[in-house]
């Protein structure tokens, strides 16, 4: 196997209380592009990120950086290079928006020395790029959803990440914040994968998909060719009709389910 | 964008600065209250005299009043204090519960359990001192919890659980061998010993706790961050590149083997370690690195206080110090928690 740059899943598989997961999934996002994970509930997607993420170990396969385990990499390197985004965050500690952004320069931060030049630099940076510099004294409790994923982000950004791995940070926002977030994560300057529920706004954003459906990779490339009605129907078990929107991607629209009909009825 | 907030730089040498002066003030004021009438003048004198300045005016007996029995006294007040403080903080931010206390672990209740069994049952045949005994009942009902909440998947709600079962385990236990084997005399003795109590302090207990209250600071210090990390749970820590296992491990271990120390030489003075990390967090804000110190000079000045407190409000009588540190405890308690209601 020859080394690959950037972060790479080699055919993982997971456990999970004696349930597989995870079958067997490979994934090597290309530098910089923006890839989005498909599936239904229990699919593998949070399974797959938190492996992906050096949370959780493989049971089978490996997890790689620039070629190296991640285990091999160490903890600490590893939070240098890739930052993680979960689907639901939440404190108790009152903690304002700049205090947040902060703890993304923790591992980059020596013990026992005071935050350096390059780390203030870092959080102002990540602040504009999540459009939070008039935000940095609010508290995290009086946050709105969207507004608490920003900050995610931002925190996320100040770890100056290559990669970055989200779980439905769209989950719980208004269709306005939904397309605030992804159009600000598509112009990041890093590698993405992002889990997603809506295929609309996959088809969208997304460099590539990959669907996964019972822990297996069941479709992966660009959309036009992954969103398919027969993959949808296969997948998630709905009928839909799918036409190419003016600007090039594809466009789900799903139709509604006939009412199970009555045998011996008959429509005149 | 206000980058006065970023280049704003930490007040905290200020902050540590102004807080040993308070520190340095109670403890001045405190060693000359008692029921000795010794006067103020004499009393830093003949500590003055021991530390090599000057001479003591002070009678062999009086000078003794004041350097053998004040002063460990307060100073042990304020290591206990601090301690407790400290210990109670880290609990708070690595269990991720706004309840914990040094206490959460059992470490109290099996210090107890250990004392009564050498007051009462005369375990270890006069060869364990009541201190011993206790710290060695503190480190196998912790060694209890560390087991437990291990074989229980090792989360930090199990840690909680694990640590509320064996602190009523130990504390049954203990009443059991109190109500079946102890006289009135003895369990007077006892009580006032679960309450908690500085009444026994010397510099041997002072050198101790010091020690092991400064090893422990600057263990805990090193983690300031990695507690940091601990405010959005363990995923999002270990994300930031904290090493969960390890670092849940090792602060357990010192917070416990701290908690065990002072528990022995002080009994289990309560409500410290609960309250004063919240009052300290109001004053201090949620980074480590600043909470710490601050945590445990409020920790040792209100300790130093309330104790001159206990030993003085029914002179000649001496309340327990835990007794005092409820009393004034609860109502600051609710007032915090009032007055951060609007925070939230």
């Amino acid at each position: 196997m020859t080394v690959r740059d950037g972060l790479c899943a080699d055919r993982v598989s997971r456990t999970l209380g004696g349930r597989l997961v995870l079958d067997g999934v490979s994934l090597a996002p290309s530098a910089g592009a923006t890839v989005g994970l498909l599936g239904p509930n229990g699919s593998g997607k949070s399974t797959l990120l938190r492996l992906l993420a050096g949370v959780l170990a493989p049971t089978a396969g490996v997890v790689t950086l620039d070629g190296d385990l991640l285990d091999d990499v160490g903890r600490r390197a590893v939070a240098r290079r890739i930052a993680v985004v979960e689907q639901h965050t939440d404190t108790q500690v009152p903690l304002t928006v700049l205090d947040v952004v902060r703890l993304g320069r923790i591992p980059h931060r020596k013990t026992w020395l005071p935050a350096s030049a390059e780390d203030d630099e870092a959080v102002r940076d990540a602040l504009e790029h999540a459009g939070l510099t008039d935000k940095v004294d609010r508290r995290w409790q009086t946050l709105s959803g969207g507004e608490r994923q920003r900050v995610q982000i931002a925190r996320a950004l100040a770890q100056r990440p290559r990669e970055l791995l989200l779980d439905e940070p769209t989950n719980h926002l208004d269709i306005q914040h939904q397309f605030d977030l992804l159009n600000l994560l598509v112009g990041l300057p890093v590698t993405t994968v992002v889990a997603l529920h809506d295929l609309n706004l996959a088809a969208m954003y997304c460099d590539q998909l990959v669907v996964l459906d019972q822990g297996r990779v069941v479709a992966g490339g660009s959309p036009e060719d992954v969103l398919t009605e027969e993959l949808i129907e296969r997948v998630y078990g709905v009928r839909a009709v799918v036409t190419r929107e003016p600007e090039g991607h594809p466009h789900v629209r799903f139709v509604r389910a006939a009412a199970p009909s009555r045998p011996g009825a008959t429509v005149q | 964008m206000s980058v006065e907030a970023l280049t704003r730089r930490s007040r905290l040498p200020l902050v540590l600065l102004g807080g040993f002066a308070a520190l340095a003030v109670s403890i001045a004021v405190a060693i000359t209250i008692g029921p000795a009438n010794i006067r103020v003048g004499d009393v830093w004198a003949s500590v003055a005299a021991r530390l090599g300045f000057g001479e003591s005016g002070l009678s062999t007996i009086r000078d003794g009043i004041v350097w053998n029995l004040r002063l460990p006294r307060t100073l042990l007040a304020a290591v206990c204090g601090a301690g407790l403080a400290v210990c109670g903080a880290i609990m708070q931010s690595l269990l991720r519960n706004p309840l914990a206390d040094p206490f959460v672990l059992g470490v109290s209740s099996g210090a107890s359990t250990g004392a009564v069994l050498v007051v009462v049952l005369g375990v270890g045949g006069g060869v364990l001192s009541l201190s011993a005994g206790a710290f060695l009942g503190a480190l196998v009902s912790f060694a209890f919890v560390l087991l437990l909440s291990h074989t229980l998947g090792g989360t930090t709600d199990r840690v909680v659980l694990s640590g509320v079962a064996v602190m009523q385990l130990f504390s049954a236990l203990t009443s059991f061998i109190v109500l079946t084997s102890a006289d009135a005399e003895t369990t007077r003795g006892v009580l006032f010993w679960l309450l908690g109590s500085l009444s026994n302090a010397g510099w041997a207990e002072v050198g101790t706790c010091l020690a092991v209250l400064v090893a422990t600071l600057l263990v805990c210090g090193g983690y300031a961050r990695s507690l940091d990390a601990f405010a959005f749970g363990e995923d999002a820590a270990a994300t930031l590149g904290v090493a969960v296992a390890r670092t849940r491990l090792i602060l357990l271990c010192a917070t416990a083997l701290l908690t065990a120390v002072l528990v022995s030489s002080a009994g289990a003075i309560g409500f410290v370690g609960l309250v004063l990390p919240h009052a300290a967090r109001a004053l201090a804000g949620p980074n480590h690195a600043r909470l710490l110190p601050v945590t445990a000079l409020a920790g040792a000045v209100f300790l130093v206080w309330v104790d001159t407190l206990a030993r003085t409000v029914l002179d000649p009588q001496e309340v327990p110090v835990g007794v005092v540190t409820a009393l004034i405890g609860v109502p600051a308690f609710v007032l915090i928690l009032y007055r951060a209601r609007g925070a939230r």
